[in-house]
């Protein structure tokens, strides 16, 4: 056995039968492929360790650079987000077009409690309650006993809460960074911001249609609205209902010009912070998902058709001495003049054989044609999720173009009529509907569907339904209020007409001579007053509503009054000849088949 | 150093104790003990978070290394003739544990990876790679030194495989590794440099789809690219780890990122060297993969057998490339990429399979007087 000395390894000696470990190198030379494949193979070895000396160079200077010298390029959102800066993720503002803020979102804190770190799980509960009264006992012991790492205990603490929880000093409570949408305005805008769930998700309305661009655009959601104007039609729509005992209500206030819609309300409605869990009633947006029959209303979209298409002329004259048979059914006024009536008297007097007979001189084809150009055949195009589609005959036959001549058998949202009627009086043109504010209307959103001249004269028309006819209470001095009123019986559970529900509107625009903003109101099952000698037709109900709220708006709105009363000259004869009516009641004719209600 | 073995001793073991390389033996041997050390340190905070008793990962890790270590030894024990017949047989074997993992694996984290058995979670996967390495060695060296062995085309069949299994798991990282490894293999075998260059292209565009054809692939790019886009939340506290260790660290057990890092003993076990023992322990962790890197890189330069200097740098340039991988990723030096650190990490499946590629490494780089059976 033998130890070899350590420095004399290559020693190129061998005893026999000694097993050599430390043999000299021995440089086999080598042949032909193998020897140059051996030789590549080395070279590149070289090379491929230069690639990992350079590897383990870089992560050595990293390592030094940011623990040394202290990353000072490591800088950007990964330095931010290392120091535990929470990222600015809230929830965009929702603003009304004064800047106003409708919806907006606060830092708060949310109380978990790992359920593991929990002493005494009954001594905890006993402590929160005390400083946060509205929990329930038996089910916060059950979550600070239930052994889990997380759970919640309450969200949305006010810092004033968080403070004292703290102050119990209770281990295993923790604290998680929330945010919760706040609505100012509390139910003022309820249909229209519609609201979010516990984790700030759009789950109605515009929080529903804009969740995306909410959660990701730091800029405010701009909208159309106006919170003066918005409360006002609140206010007066409450009032209205609570004094005619209706069942329900609607208002809308579009800018005629822009198509912008200034107020949206729904009655009954409900705050946006209960998270949706208002009944459905509540929920019920009538303004844009209510379909609803529009009764006389929509003589005037007769009437513009007609005119437009030069078929009859404002002093054209319909015998409406007796009631009109189509079909099977007769179609008849409530309050007959029997005689026969111009232009401005069917309208004045609501005369649905008027209206009929003017339709079918139109002829069917027009009148859809006319509807279909108005979007009232079509679903509200509209920013809300709560849109509905219109319902009208699958069969479009005479009889149907009768009926929906004066509005019945055809149902259409609130918002599909404003719209149609800014149309008629801002000089022919049809704005898309918008609840966002819109400083320009751009080409794709606006078409021309009547002339400037007929628009004029369905001004004039709309004007004398309030000056001599059913929507007299709908005046306001000095701001020229013209109007249509509708009313129409409800269908029943049977599907019937009823005669004792009934659902009343008024659709005004003002200042007549140069229309700005058009107001429609809608009641569901008003009741008689002795005030309105038990009448429950739209001019005793809806038409003073519109007064009200235009009087209450004009001036937020910057109309100044006028103390002339204009209107087209060429006029002045027919109003002569209607003013020899002019005692007549204020509710006018009804009818035979679904029509206005006699107001007798 | 003394030895109770001597020159003359022709025991197996006295043999090995002579001609091994103890340079590189003593370097794994650090590194062991330092993942060690980090195992205590980051391992007890991992238990707690998945509800095991504090020292469960110490505990386990501390049977795995034993038998690690054993493993390695016993395979450098081998000769090279041996180390080439283990690695035919494992690497047939670990591909079928593959096959059995797609039809009976337990899926976590969206992934089927692992197979159970008895009590042991396996991760056929890791095993591939050093048998892989070898076997390909052997296949390229084979088709440079043999006439009429088609020993590429061999070896292109096998990555193939390899890659339909590991990807159908899906496991793109280590598909990566495995690839990269082959290529270097190839490259070292004397493909001819347009070759090197189209498979550089190709490579590239691999990353690009495997970007495109992925979602999370895709997802930890963009983040890597753009912090602000998505959850970064793993590497920035990496990175706060780091840079609250500075140059001599917060002290054994004060560090605080393995409280909120779910993968601090494994993927990110480098930041928790780097916050509770500073800048200094990193920089002899690194020294360490590199010193073992190059040195059995020149090891095998003045080898004569192809099979040989191929091998070995095959497995050089896998544990390289995982440690360089790791480290890269817990730095934001490149996007996180989920791969344990060689020896450091804790991971049963991945511990022995550096051991068995670490034993292969002794074992092909101790110095030898014939070619024990392997022709030139």
């Amino acid at each position: 056995m033998k130890v070899w000395p350590k420095g004399n390894r290559n020693i190129d000696f061998v005893y026999p039968g000694e097993d050599i470990q430390s043999a000299p190198k021995a440089r086999v030379t080598l042949v032909g492929e193998t020897q140059r494949a051996v030789e590549i193979g080395r070279a590149r070895l070289m090379v491929t360790a230069g690639l990992f000396t350079f590897a383990f160079l870089s992560i050595s200077v990293r390592l030094v650079d940011l623990m040394v010298l202290n990353g000072a390029l490591d800088t950007g959102p990964t330095y931010n987000a290392a120091n535990n800066q929470p990222a600015p993720t809230f929830r965009s503002d929702i603003v009304d077009r004064e800047g106003r803020t409708i919806a907006t979102t606060l830092p708060t804190a949310n109380l978990y409690a790992n359920a593991t770190e929990i002493i005494d799980a009954t001594v905890a509960a006993e402590a929160l309650i005390s400083v946060l009264p509205g929990l329930d006992r038996a089910d916060l012991t059950r979550r600070l006993e239930s052994n889990q790492r997380f759970v919640y205990l309450r969200r949305h603490l006010t810092p004033s809460e968080q403070i004292a929880v703290n102050t119990l000093g209770i281990p295993g409570l923790y604290f998680e960074e929330s945010e919760r949408r706040i609505y100012p305005y509390g139910p003022l805008y309820s249909h229209v911001v519609g609201a979010t769930d516990p984790d700030n998700r759009g789950i109605a309305g515009l929080e529903l249609t804009f969740d995306k661009t909410l959660s990701q655009r730091p800029a405010a959601l701009e909208l159309s609205l106006d919170s003066g104007v918005q409360n006002a039609v609140r206010e007066t729509l409450q009032a209205a209902m609570d004094r005619f005992k209706a069942t329900g209500a609607a208002g809308v206030v579009m800018d005629a010009r822009t198509g912008e819609i200034l107020s949206l309300v729904s009655l009954p409605d409900f705050d946006p912070k209960d998270n949706g869990r208002a009944d459905t009633d509540r929920q019920f947006n009538r303004a844009t998902l209510g379909l609803y029959e529009m009764g006389s209303t929509f003589k005037l979209f007769t009437a513009a058709m007609a005119l437009e298409l030069g078929v009859i002329a404002m002093d054209s004259v319909y015998d409406a001495r007796t009631p009109l048979t189509v079909a099977r059914y007769t179609i008849d006024d409530y309050h007959a003049e029997k005689r026969w009536l111009t232009v401005p008297e069917i309208l004045i007097h609501s005369s649905n054989i008027g209206a009929a007979k003017i339709a079918l001189d139109a002829g069917t084809p027009a009148q859809q044609n006319f509807l279909h150009q108005l979007g009232l055949l079509s679903p509200l195009d509209l920013e809300l999720p709560e849109i509905a589609s219109p319902m009208f005959p699958a069969v479009w036959r005479e009889i149907n173009t009768v009926t929906i001549s004066y509005g019945h058998g055809i149902a259409v949202t609130p918002v599909h009529v404003a719209s149609a009627i800014s149309a008629m009086v801002n000089g022919g043109i049809l704005n898309r509907p918008t609840l966002l504010r819109r400083d320009i209307v751009h080409d794709e959103d606006r078409t021309r569907v009547i002339s400037e001249a007929t628009s004029k004269q369905v001004r004039s028309l709309m004007r004398l339904v309030v000056t001599e006819g059913s929507g007299k209470q709908a005046e306001v001095r000095g701001y020229v209020v013209g109007g249509k009123t509708g009313s129409a019986e409800k269908l029943d559970s049977a599907g019937e007409y009823s005669e004792t529900q009934i659902r009343t509107s008024f659709v005004a625009a003002f200042p007549m001579h140069a229309p700005r903003y058009v107001v429609l109101v809608l009641l569901d099952e008003p009741k008689g007053l002795k005030e309105t000698f038990n009448y429950t037709t739209a001019g005793w109900n809806a038409a003073p509503t519109v007064g009200r709220i235009v009087a209450e708006i004009a001036p937020m709105l910057g109309v100044y009054p006028t103390t002339k009363q204009p209107m087209a000259p060429e006029l002045g004869t027919l109003i002569e000849a209607s003013a020899r009516i002019s005692e007549m009641a204020l509710a006018p004719a009804g009818t035979g088949f679904g029509g206005d209600r006699a107001a007798e | 150093m003394s030895s109770a073995f001597t020159r003359s001793d022709t025991s197996v073991v006295g043999r090995w104790w002579w001609t091994v390389d103890r340079w590189l033996l003593v370097s794994s041997g650090a590194l062991i003990v330092i993942g060690m050390i980090l195992t205590l340190a980051a391992g007890p905070p991992a238990a707690e978070r998945i509800g095991a008793d504090t020292y469960h990962f110490v505990r386990k890790q501390s049977v795995f290394l034993p038998v690690a270590i054993a493993v390695m030894l016993g395979i450098s024990l081998l000769p090279a003739l041996w180390i080439r017949r283990v690695a035919v047989v494992g690497l047939f074997g670990a591909f079928m544990m593959m096959f059995g993992t797609l039809l009976l694996g337990a899926e976590i984290n969206g992934a089927q990876r692992w197979l159970r058995l008895g009590g042991l979670s396996i991760q056929p996967s890791e095993f591939i790679k050093p048998f892989f390495v070898v076997v390909s060695a052997w296949l390229f060296s084979l088709s440079r030194t043999t006439e009429g062995v088609p020993g590429n085309t061999i070896a292109l069949g096998c990555l193939m495989m390899v890659c339909a299994v590991l990807l159908s798991q899906p496991d793109v990282g280590m598909t990566m590794v495995v690839v990269s490894v082959w290529c270097a293999q190839f490259f070292l075998a004397g493909l001819p440099i347009f070759w090197v260059v189209l498979i550089a292209f190709a490579g590239l565009g691999a990353l690009v789809s495997a970007y495109f054809l992925f979602p999370h692939v895709a997802s930890r790019v963009d983040r890597f690219l753009d912090p602000a886009s998505g959850d970064t939340y793993q590497v920035t506290q990496a990175i706060r780890a780091f840079q609250n260790g500075g140059l001599f660290g917060r002290g054994p057990g004060e560090g605080r990122v393995k409280e909120e890092l779910p993968d601090a003993h494994t993927d990110f076990i480098f930041a928790v060297a780097g916050e509770e023992f500073g800048v200094l322990l990193c920089l002899v962790v690194v020294a360490l993969f590199g010193f073992l890197v190059l040195r059995a890189m020149i090891k095998v330069l003045r080898e004569d057998n192809l099979f040989i200097l191929l091998a070995v740098g095959g497995l050089a340039v896998q544990f390289g490339l995982q440690s360089i991988i790791n480290m890269a990723s817990s730095l934001h030096m490149m996007p996180t990429k989920g791969m344990t650190l060689p020896f450091i990490s804790y991971g049963g499946s991945s511990m022995l399979a550096l051991a068995i590629g670490m034993g292969m490494i002794l074992s092909l780089t101790r110095r030898r007087r014939d070619m024990e059976g392997l022709r030139t």
